[in-house]
């Protein structure tokens, strides 16, 4: 049967080459950054198209509008009609998120329906807080995690095991819990770091670091462990690997063999996990937020959401890609200035 | 390596969804526990909602009696409200694992079918699945989910399922790449061919292949969905209130956080310890499935490189440059070690070329590494010494074994393209060694670095030295790896199988370099290979070895004109090199026996022509019927007169 099979290769034609005429996008464009960059970018657009749009459809589904939210149950049908015609809430949905559009291609998000405020200046004030609550905790996830993740790839045994354990304490303990017990022990019992509240950098730099290191830890606590596990994982099978054995074997110091050439290699592919970590961690935001009472976007969307107020939960969506499509941007690229093997000389 | 030790391998694919997976798993204390715990979960569920029907409804409790710690008529204390924490959260754990499941349901049905359809019919329905999926993975999740609940208020299925299809993208990569590598097997060729229909394929032969991975894979995403199952429910999003919820316990016990600290730590011990049961349960499935490719694991490296009592503690008189003696390699096995290499004695001297031939798993490589004390996995010299420099390697301590790798003795593999940093500029890794071993500067290195590369008979250094090993040909990434050995300027160049990965025509030109630089520098060689051709071309002295023993030793001239052993005799029999006009070539029946069923009598015996009776009893000692020539055969004299 199997002997009959080898002897006509062709009887299922080979799928793999049915696409070998497609022009590969390389060609196109050749500069690997330029590649990286332009790929992300094409992604991006149909992205915010799709999130805008689904947003719009997603929010008119929902019962009850925004006219009655803002008056109540009270008022007149003319007085309804009258504020819808206001907001533009009578028109068709196409021609409402039409509208939109138009506006948000020229940076104009519109204004809150509630608060009157533009969009852009209510995301703006606020994004800082978030911005700083997600690289924080990415910085420390990435410097510490790595940190762990190296000790015990290197020390095997009963450390090795202990750090495995630690990265399994830190995934299983909920960001918003471990939150609150940092906030009883920190700012209850001990008077450390105030328990809850945002001090903008331009205020004051300390109290700014002072606000965010009960947040970024208690957000970071995750990424720590993920990245622990990664990296712990990518060395071991890169200290596994022949050319590692080779620089043994040709006399290569320690040091340079664990920290140039292992965790160089280690470290392509615990960047390609950093993306979805910082995609996760974004959505950790607004739990820690939430807990900590900081005046981020995560509350905004919220509020925003249940009060129906599309232009400023379209706004979101809009920041919210933008925001996932540059971390996602920021990893591509280190993962080319890591590898010379995507790079074109 | 070319011996088939029992390593872990740890890329091996998981493979599970049959009984005796279930059976490893089980086997498991881990497994126990995190299953126990589940099906308790399960069970309370099932029971608390029905056995304590108020809870779900009740908006406050003995107000008089509210936030009290733990006692007899409350376990685990009263919330704000006066209610039992204790039931709230034994009713709360039906919506928590209804959503988990929701979650996973969702994922499972979306992920699986469009994995397989990607990875099995590949083409369109690839690409577009694939881009569907980069599509997806730029979702901020997050705010899809807060606007679908915005528009279904506290409705836990649309909640749980958006995560489900956002969550799926990830599961279907995994799915894509477990069936590519099936779908490329000869038996679903067989059966494509024998006109099954595919999804008779898909279902019947490639779903459960891929069973394993799926399962790994469902149990952590479990841990992830019950994560924003409670997060969600936190922002109060998920579960109306009153009905209990654990992340609404803890948002309520947040609340009040200041005054009553307690209230947060029974729902949230809870969460923490449901995560670790699904989580540990992933890892031992995980574990469970890769168990029966891999032999267990010796955490403890055996560091005695025991001196055994017939090697002394000075070397040899007369000795050469390398002199090894009695050396003997094992490898930890399921029930005890397993020998590789046994009594391999052999030397060379300054200058000298030596070859090791034999068959594949005959122990050759690990004899060479074993040299410069790097055994793979976890190997170990049990036996034996290796006097180089008037040191025994064989029991060096690591930091004596460094001193000597690179600078006295250098290494060159048979994967020269595996055996360079893929992220560095070759020119780089030449000036490293040569930065650490002649203390040179950063300048002088990238001169001599430049220096070397001519000698390996680049036209154009400079050019080569800017390359990244992948942008070298084999020819070219072994020439760069035998100028990074010669950095130190090593008495010994070990090289093994220095040309086996390589187009014979580069095979030559390697051979020369190597030939012309051991005359040039007057280094001694050591050749590990499986090529007679490399044997005539290169080497000064043969040591031929079979199942981990030497079994005959010899000039060159000898070995060629009059093999005293009937495996050497049978092996060059079978060289292509030696036997043009044959039409068919001579092949030696039977196969290596593998270590740990090594015979007692001659190892040989079994594949052997000459083979009596005599042969099979005794082990064969190795004696020396010439000057310089020896043998591990009894009837090397009737070898002698065919």
């Amino acid at each position: 049967m199997v002997r009959q099979v080898a002897a006509t290769p062709s009887a299922a034609p080979r799928r793999s080459d049915r696409t070998a005429w497609v022009p590969d996008r390389a060609v196109l464009v050749r500069n690997p950054v330029l590649r990286v960059v332009v790929r992300r970018c094409v992604i991006a657009v149909p992205l915010l198209f799709v999130v805008s749009a689904l947003t719009f459809v997603l929010v008119s589904l929902t019962p009850g509008n925004a006219a009655e939210q803002i008056l109540g149950t009270s008022a007149t049908p003319a007085e309804y009609a009258a504020l819808n015609r206001a907001l533009g809430l009578n028109l068709p949905l196409y021609e409402q998120y039409w509208n939109w559009l138009r506006h948000a291609l020229t940076g104009n998000l519109g204004q809150s329906i509630f608060t009157g405020q533009p969009v852009t200046q209510a995301i703006g004030q606020r994004l800082p807080v978030t911005l700083s609550l997600l690289v924080g905790a990415l910085v420390v996830s990435v410097v510490i995690g790595v940190g762990l993740g190296v000790f015990s790839a290197l020390r095997g045994g009963a450390v090795g095991r202990a750090a495995d354990a630690l990265a399994l304490i830190g995934f299983s303990l909920p960001a918003f819990w471990v939150g609150a017990e940092l906030i009883v022990i920190f700012a209850v019992w001990r008077h450390w770091f105030p328990a809850t509240g945002y001090v903008s950098i331009s205020d004051s730099p300390v109290g700014w670091l002072h606000s965010l290191v009960l947040p970024v830890f208690a957000l970071s606590l995750y990424g720590i462990a993920s990245t622990a596990k990664q990296t712990r994982e990518a060395m071991l099978d890169v200290l596994a690997s022949e050319h590692i054995r080779m620089a043994w074997a040709n006399g290569i110091s320690p040091r340079s063999i664990v920290f140039r050439h292992a965790l160089r290699n280690a470290s392509m592919r615990v960047v390609t996990v950093l993306g979805l970590l910082a995609v996760g961690l974004l959505g950790g935001t607004v739990l820690v937020e939430n807990v900590f009472a900081l005046p981020g976007l995560g509350s905004l969307m919220v509020t925003a959401a249940t009060q129906h107020d599309i232009p400023v939960v379209a706004g979101m969506a809009v920041y919210f890609t933008l925001i996932v499509v540059a971390i996602n941007l920021v990893v591509d690229l280190a993962y080319v200035w890591l590898n010379p093997r995507v790079r074109v000389r | 390596m070319s011996t088939s030790v029992p390593v872990v391998d740890r890329g091996a694919k998981p493979s599970g969804g049959n009984p005796r997976f279930f059976r490893r798993l089980l086997r498991r204390p881990v497994a126990i526990v995190c299953c126990a715990y589940l099906a308790v979960l399960v069970g309370v569920a099932i029971v608390a909602p029905i056995a304590m029907p108020s809870v779900n409804s009740q908006n406050a409790g003995d107000l008089f009696g509210a936030n009290q710690l733990p006692s007899w008529s409350h376990l685990l204390g009263t919330d704000t409200l006066g209610r039992d924490v204790l039931s709230r959260l034994l009713v709360g754990d039906r919506v928590t694992l209804v959503g988990v499941v929701e979650a996973l349901v969702v994922v499972l049905v979306l992920a699986v079918p469009l994995g397989l359809a990607a990875g099995y019919l590949g083409g369109w329905t690839d690409r577009v699945v694939t881009w569907l999926a980069d599509l997806t993975f730029s979702l901020p999740a997050v705010v899809i989910i807060i606007v679908v609940l915005s528009v279904f208020p506290t409705s836990m299925l649309a909640g749980m399922a958006t995560f489900g299809v956002i969550a799926a993208p990830g599961l279907m990569r995994v799915v894509r790449s477990a069936t590519l590598p099936i779908r490329e097997e000869l038996y679903i060729k067989a059966a494509e061919a024998s006109g099954l229909s595919r999804t008779y394929i898909l279902t019947r032969h490639i779903l459960p292949r891929i069973a394993g991975v799926v399962i790994v894979q469902a149990s952590l995403l479990a841990a992830v969905a019950l994560g924003v199952q409670t997060g969600l429910a936190f922002l109060k999003l998920l579960v109306a209130d009153p009905a209990p919820s654990w992340g609404g316990m803890v948002a309520d016990g947040t609340s009040v956080l200041l005054l009553h600290p307690w209230l947060i730590i029974p729902p949230g011990a809870t969460i923490a310890v449901t995560m670790l049961a699904l989580s540990l349960l992933g890892d031992a499935v995980r574990d469970a499935a890769v168990e029966s490719w891999s032999a267990p694991v010796r955490t403890k490296r055996a560091a005695a490189k025991a001196a055994p009592a017939s090697a002394g503690t000075t070397p040899p008189a007369g000795a050469r440059l390398l002199t090894v003696q009695h050396l003997s390699v094992s490898f930890p096995g399921r029930e005890q070690d397993v020998r590789v290499v046994e009594d391999v004695s052999f030397g060379v001297a300054a200058g000298e070329i030596v070859g090791i031939v034999g068959e594949s798993g005959c122990g050759k490589s690990v004899t060479a590494s074993a040299i410069v004390g790097l055994l793979p996995g976890s190997g170990r010299i049990d036996g034996g010494s290796i006097w180089f420099g008037g040191k025994d390697l064989a029991r060096a301590s690591e930091a004596e074994l460094r001193k000597v790798r690179g600078r006295t003795i250098a290494f060159v593999s048979q994967e020269p393209m595996a055996s360079l940093d893929p992220a560095y500029r070759v020119g780089f890794q030449i000036e490293e060694a040569l930065r650490r071993h002649r203390g040179l500067s950063r300048a002088a290195a990238r001169a001599r670095a430049l220096e070397l590369l001519r000698d390996m008979h680049f036209v154009d250094p400079g050019a080569v030295a800017r390359r990244y090993p992948h942008e070298l040909s084999g020819g070219m990434a072994q020439r760069v790896a035998i100028a990074r050995a010669l950095a130190g300027e090593p008495e010994l160049l070990i090289a093994d199988e220095p040309t086996t990965a390589l187009d014979v025509t580069v095979q030559a030109e390697i051979l020369e370099l190597i030939r012309e630089l051991q005359m040039t520098r007057q280094m001694a060689v050591l050749v590990v290979t499986h090529d007679w051709g490399v044997v005539a071309d290169l080497c000064d002295r043969v040591v031929v070895m079979y199942a981990g023993q030497i079994v005959e030793r010899s000039d060159v001239q000898s070995i060629f004109d009059t093999p005293l052993h009937p495996y050497t005799e049978a092996l060059l029999a079978s060289n292509p090199h030696l036997e043009p006009e044959a039409a068919t070539l001579p092949m030696i029946p039977g196969t290596v026996p593998p270590p740990g069923s090594w015979p007692a009598g001659c190892r040989f015996s079994a594949r052997c022509r000459y083979a009596v009776a005599a042969c099979a009893e005794l082990e064969v000692a190795i004696e020396a019927p010439y000057q310089g020539h020896e043998t591990r055969c009894i009837r090397y004299g009737q070898l002698t007169k065919t």
